[in-house]
């Protein structure tokens, strides 16, 4: 049963108020313009036991990404593909307003959208990580941590997957006599594209690229959209109870195209991959 | 448990090149969440756990609520890619026990009668698990609570110590811990000079327990040094600080 969401950050009328001004004059309270997306840093390797990982800061939202890899069972119906799980866990030390305990439904959509837009762009080449096909593929997890909450976590989610996935190393498994071994040998991931995710809010009749908390807890509606390296559009999630007209679609699906070739360029920068 | 190859060698260095009474590489930042009322992060060794303390707030469901002193809720948690092989996480029974004995452990240095009708919230995080980690974790929680601003007695400060290739050594790490003999952490207050954890698993004669016991609180002696300066160089800068030592 899904439940309308009850507002847990409050932001006050007169803060309202100045926050629609503001943004009606094309400045936003942090002084960001409209569709300006905040710096974004990437340190990677940060957890050494891990297969690759990620640790991205969208503004002050903080995301630890960490990869994990297994042998196990293909999913059924993808007999010849590797198995790709994306996680996403908002911890309690991210922000006051989280409770311990199982995900809800905020924190699902987020993974399942992180997940989507990794998936559908393809990233990866998941036929090539069979080792028996039907019977024994490569598990690939992701499991994303939320450590600082400031808004717009499904990119910053994104970021910290891609980042994580697009710089880790893949350990080499064979199958000897039936059993699968470890070679103890490494290789590169099959990379095929680089997915961005750029979510943008709309609050009153305004578009804002990259809401912050403050932001979020006023917006009517939200729009991710995830691009591939040719700039296609793979996977897209509108999100709360306001709307968007076909125009505002429109413009928002331009914009996601134009950002997503820039944070892309910023990434492969980071990341070192064409 | 089994003893399978020699964990120290002729020279009396470990499998991490350490002599029998050497801590860990220990690095704390104070402060690095930034939503949090108090946190640090703490290195330990390749422990990497990030500590962070909500409160004095208000309780939910209010019913738990206590009328002369505060509640204090502590979660110890691992993150799935924190450990060799993944980690499911959902909450397992292990992270259950360690969240109680490291509240436990921290609340004896709480004055709680301060904040009544409160609850102050320590969520620990293990972002990468090396052995040690509740020792690193209740060390990392403490300073999170003096960075609260939380009234406090005393610091707590964690090392374990134990027994390998029948030595006692202090700061067991992940290798020592699987293929050792002991390992016994513990949490103390270092200026009221008294233990607030003591947990144990193997064995230990009666003159071994007493050296491990004496070389664990030499470790929690150094982990409080530590954990001292990380916050005389948060609040007063690193210049001050080591006037101050």
């Amino acid at each position: 049963m899904s439940l309308s969401k009850k507002s847990t950050v409050i932001v006050e009328n007169l803060r309202k108020k100045q926050m629609r001004e503001s943004i009606s004059a094309g400045k936003r309270l942090d002084e960001r313009g409209l569709d300006e997306i905040r710096p974004i840093e990437i340190e990677l390797d940060v957890i050494k036991k891990a297969n690759g990982s990620a640790w991205v800061k969208l503004g002050n939202t903080e995301v630890v990404a960490g990869i994990k890899v297994e042998t196990g069972e293909p999913f059924e119906g993808l007999e010849n593909s590797g198995a790709l799980i994306i996680t996403a866990e908002v911890l309690p030390i991210a922000s006051p307003h989280v409770e311990p305990g199982p995900p809800d439904e905020e924190t699902i959509e987020l993974a399942r959208v992180v997940d989507r837009g990794v998936r559908e762009s393809e990233m990866l080449d998941l036929s090539k990580l069979v080792l028996v096909p039907g019977k024994i593929v490569y598990t690939i997890f992701v499991d994303c941590s939320i450590i600082n909450v400031d808004g717009n976590l499904f990119d910053a989610a994104s970021y910290a997957v891609v980042s994580a996935l697009a710089s880790c190393k893949l350990p080499v498994f064979e199958i000897k006599d039936d059993k699968v071994v470890e070679t103890g040998r490494t290789q590169e991931p099959p990379i095929t594209t680089i997915p961005v995710s750029i979510t943008t809010v709309k609050i009153g009749d305004y578009l804002l690229s990259d809401p912050n908390t403050e932001e979020e807890a006023c917006m009517d509606a939200r729009l991710t959209i995830t691009t591939n390296s040719k700039g296609s559009i793979v996977a897209m999630q509108k999100g709360l109870k306001g709307n968007f007209s076909v125009d505002e679609v429109k413009s928002i699906a331009d914009k996601a195209r134009i950002k997503g070739e820039e944070i892309r360029g910023k990434l492969k920068g980071l990341i070192n991959v064409g | 448990m089994v003893q399978s190859r020699s964990l120290i060698d002729e020279s009396g260095r470990r499998s991490d090149g350490r002599i029998i009474d050497e801590l860990r590489e220990v690095k704390i930042n104070v402060g690095i969440i930034k939503n949090a009322d108090g946190s640090a992060l703490i290195e330990f060794g390749k422990n990497k756990i990030i500590a962070a303390v909500y409160g004095p707030r208000e309780v939910h469901p209010k019913h738990m609520a206590l009328s002369d002193r505060c509640v204090v809720r502590c979660r110890y948690h691992m993150s799935p890619f924190s450990t060799d092989t993944r980690k499911s996480p959902a909450p397992s029974r292990r992270e259950t026990e360690i969240s109680k004995v490291i509240r436990e452990a921290l609340e004896p240095a709480l004055i709680l009668e301060d904040y009544p009708r409160a609850a102050i919230d320590i969520f620990i995080e293990v972002l990468q698990a090396d052995g040690g980690s509740r020792c690193a974790g209740i060390s990392a929680a403490s300073v999170a609570l003096a960075d609260a601003g939380i009234n406090m007695r005393d610091m707590v400060s964690a090392c374990a110590a134990g027994k390998v290739d029948d030595k006692i050594v202090i700061d067991i790490n992940d290798t020592e811990d699987k293929e050792g003999g002991a390992d016994m952490p513990v949490a103390y207050m270092p200026n009221l000079k008294k233990i607030t954890l003591l947990q144990l698993d193997g064995e230990l004669n009666p003159a071994e327990f007493n050296t491990c016991l004496d070389e664990a609180i030499r470790g929690c002696l150094k982990v409080y040094e530590i954990q001292r300066s990380s916050l005389i160089e948060k609040y007063f800068g690193k210049e001050k600080g080591l006037k101050e030592e």
